[in-house]
């Protein structure tokens, strides 16, 4: 009934939907992200995996301007992310211009980051009333059909406190929908879980994947990767280690680190 | 199988029995009989106190109830609650700009917010308040214009600030600096998460100050902040300093000079101030009420917190059905194999 995130409906293009060119990020001396080439096809699932510290999570908030670049490109549907360019010129944008971009943009973190003075539903509604001026009433409907679409229904009224760790993060993930974005970025949304909720995450998760959202995912479910995901990325110390089909590397990774990670995680 | 007899097993294959009920503990209470008798000493020594401090002369009792709703001291009540009031939410306005300045990324800004503070924490608010009265002498007129240019308007200082708003501007400029501190420790008490989340979700710098950030902070900036209205109700007594003498304390001294009866007066300045503070703790009580919504009560507003233990049986999502279900049955879910 709702079109409420509804991906498939956006103009279908050859423009990827990310566009990484030589991305780098450093902070101080320290170089985070070393020249990062990536390319994420609509309705496409990434999966980024890899040890901590290797870079996934800075990259990915660098897709929606959490995180400046230092150094290459990055695009998100064949637009600049953070800069706007003139005549051959980078311009930084203004907070307003990013705060846009961002608009389209959906992230989920680890630790939730729901708004804990507002109940589910009202979590759910506050970015599409203030940031695109909906009408209450209409905001309303589609949260509470978001909501039952995470199975969380009858928790609307509930404040975030008074659900479990997968319950707010799905919640989170309904909060994220929300603003009927065309690109979901997930930082590892399940590490911070009991173990027995991580299923009821992830199975939100391969829905949303089915519904044909196009999904960035750091994420350490290597079950996830292999069985939702269309591409596996291994990053370490920086860069893209391996990638590829994700059955392929998990089965049979060819870089020695890759190898060594995956004997470990796996 | 210990207890088994229970009704509802029926079939062959039956449900683990339940556990035998577990046996309430029958005990003596312990017995407190110290408690007692600290409780008797004590309500003993106050009554005393009471009893002597009714029938003692000096508090003559009878002056203070002639003179507890005397029109001066009434008005001069009034007064105090106005310097207050005004004070206070200037200062809160202020306090608010100045934490916000004090977390500027700009350098200048900065700076420019912890030298305020530098010097009005710095020095005595009497001594702040005895400046303030003395202003005029400092600045004789006050001119609105372009700098270095003859003013537009000009008039003087003595007759655009009565001792009333000069009082207000001492009390009020002196407390800002406090609330910056209290409001800057409730901005960085947030999770910076949440600040994340709001620009993840593409609201503006504002928008998440005011939708995120500052409600959240509240929690944290109400108590000390009631403290310090409190605080102020009393510190008005030391705008004699302006000097402005229409609030309660130099109103009661200026008429006990007149009667030589001080101590009465002294208890009439104190009652008032305590109806005062007694009314603002009860505001101050259903304010972090309201800002508590959803952390400070660990109550459930609804039936079952469905924590934990209910986040399994609780959700079992939609399946298929109208909307299109993200959910899929457990069954088939990923990651749960290796």
């Amino acid at each position: 009934m709702s079109d409420v995130n509804a991906p498939a409906t956006a103009p279908r293009t050859d423009v990827p939907m990310v566009l990484a060119e030589q991305v780098s990020k450093s902070f101080g001396s320290n170089e985070v992200l070393k020249s990062i080439s990536l390319e994420v096809k609509r309705g496409e699932v990434m999966c980024l995996v890899g040890p901590s510290g290797s870079g996934k999570s800075t990259f990915l908030r660098c897709i929606n301007h959490l995180e400046v670049l230092s150094a290459g490109r990055l695009s998100v549907d064949g637009e600049l992310i953070g800069f706007r360019e003139t005549h051959g010129k980078l311009y930084e944008m203004a907070p307003k211009e990013a705060a846009k971009q961002r608009r389209d943009i959906g992230m989920v973190f680890q630790r939730f980051n729901l708004f804990p003075h507002m109940t589910a539903l009202q979590n759910v509604m506050e970015a599409p009333i203030r940031v695109k001026g909906l009408p209450k009433a209409q905001v309303e409907q589609s949260a509470r059909d978001l909501l039952a679409r995470v199975g969380l229904a009858e928790r609307a009224d509930y404040y975030p406190a008074h659900l479990s760790g997968g319950q707010q993060q799905r919640v989170a993930i309904a909060r994220a929908l929300a603003m009927e974005p065309k690109l979901m970025l997930f930082d590892e949304p399940t590490s911070a879980l009991d173990p027995e909720l991580v299923g009821e995450v992830l199975d939100v998760m391969q829905g949303l994947a089915k519904s044909g959202m196009t999904m960035i995912v750091v994420t350490h479910e290597m079950g996830f990767a292999k069985e939702v995901a269309d591409s596996l990325v291994f990053m370490d110390g920086g860069v893209v280690v391996e990638a590829g089909d994700p059955e392929q590397v998990l089965t049979n990774p060819q870089h020695r680190r890759t190898q060594a990670f995956l004997s470990k995680v796996l | 199988m210990s207890t088994t007899e229970n009704s509802g097993a029926s079939a062959g294959r039956t449900p683990p029995a339940p556990e035998p009920a577990s046996v309430p503990i029958k005990a003596i209470r312990l017995r407190h009989p110290w408690r007692m008798v600290f409780a008797v000493v004590i309500v003993v020594v106050f009554a005393l106190l009471l009893v002597d401090a009714a029938f003692r002369p000096a508090y003559d009792w009878p002056s203070v109830g002639k003179y507890i709703f005397d029109r001066r001291i009434s008005q001069a009540a009034l007064v105090t609650l106005e310097l207050t009031v005004y004070s206070m939410v200037i200062a809160i306005i202020l306090g608010v700009i100045l934490a916000v300045m004090r977390l500027s990324p700009n350098p200048v800004v900065k700076s420019i917010a912890w030298f305020y503070l530098w010097v009005f924490r710095g020095t005595p608010v009497y001594v702040q308040l005895t400046i303030w009265g003395l202003i005029s002498l400092i600045y004789t007129s006050i001119d609105i214009g372009i700098p270095f240019m003859e003013p537009w308007v000009s008039f003087p200082t003595q007759a655009a600030l009565n001792l009333f708003t000069l009082a207000i501007i001492g009390l009020a400029l002196n407390e800002a600096a406090y609330m910056a501190e209290i409001v800057r420790a409730g901005l960085l008490a947030v999770d910076r998460g949440q600040e994340e989340a709001a620009t993840a979700l593409g609201m503006s710098w504002s928008q998440t100050m005011t939708r995120v950030i500052l409600p959240q902070s509240m929690r944290v900036i109400i108590p000390p902040t009631g403290n310090e209205v409190i605080s102020m109700l009393k510190t008005t007594s030391l705008v004699t300093a302006v000097p402005f003498s229409f609030e309660l304390f130099t109103r009661s001294r200026d008429i006990s000079a007149e009667t030589f009866n001080p101590i009465p007066l002294l208890i009439v300045a104190s009652l008032w101030y305590l109806f005062f503070t007694s009314i603002l703790m009860v505001g101050q009580h259903f304010l972090e009420k309201r800002f508590a919504r959803g952390v400070g009560d660990r109550q459930p507003e609804k039936k079952d917190p469905g924590t934990a233990t209910g986040a399994f049986t609780g959700v079992v999502p939609v399946i298929g059905s109208d909307p299109p279900a993200i959910v899929t049955p457990p069954k088939d879910r990923p990651g749960g194999q290796q």
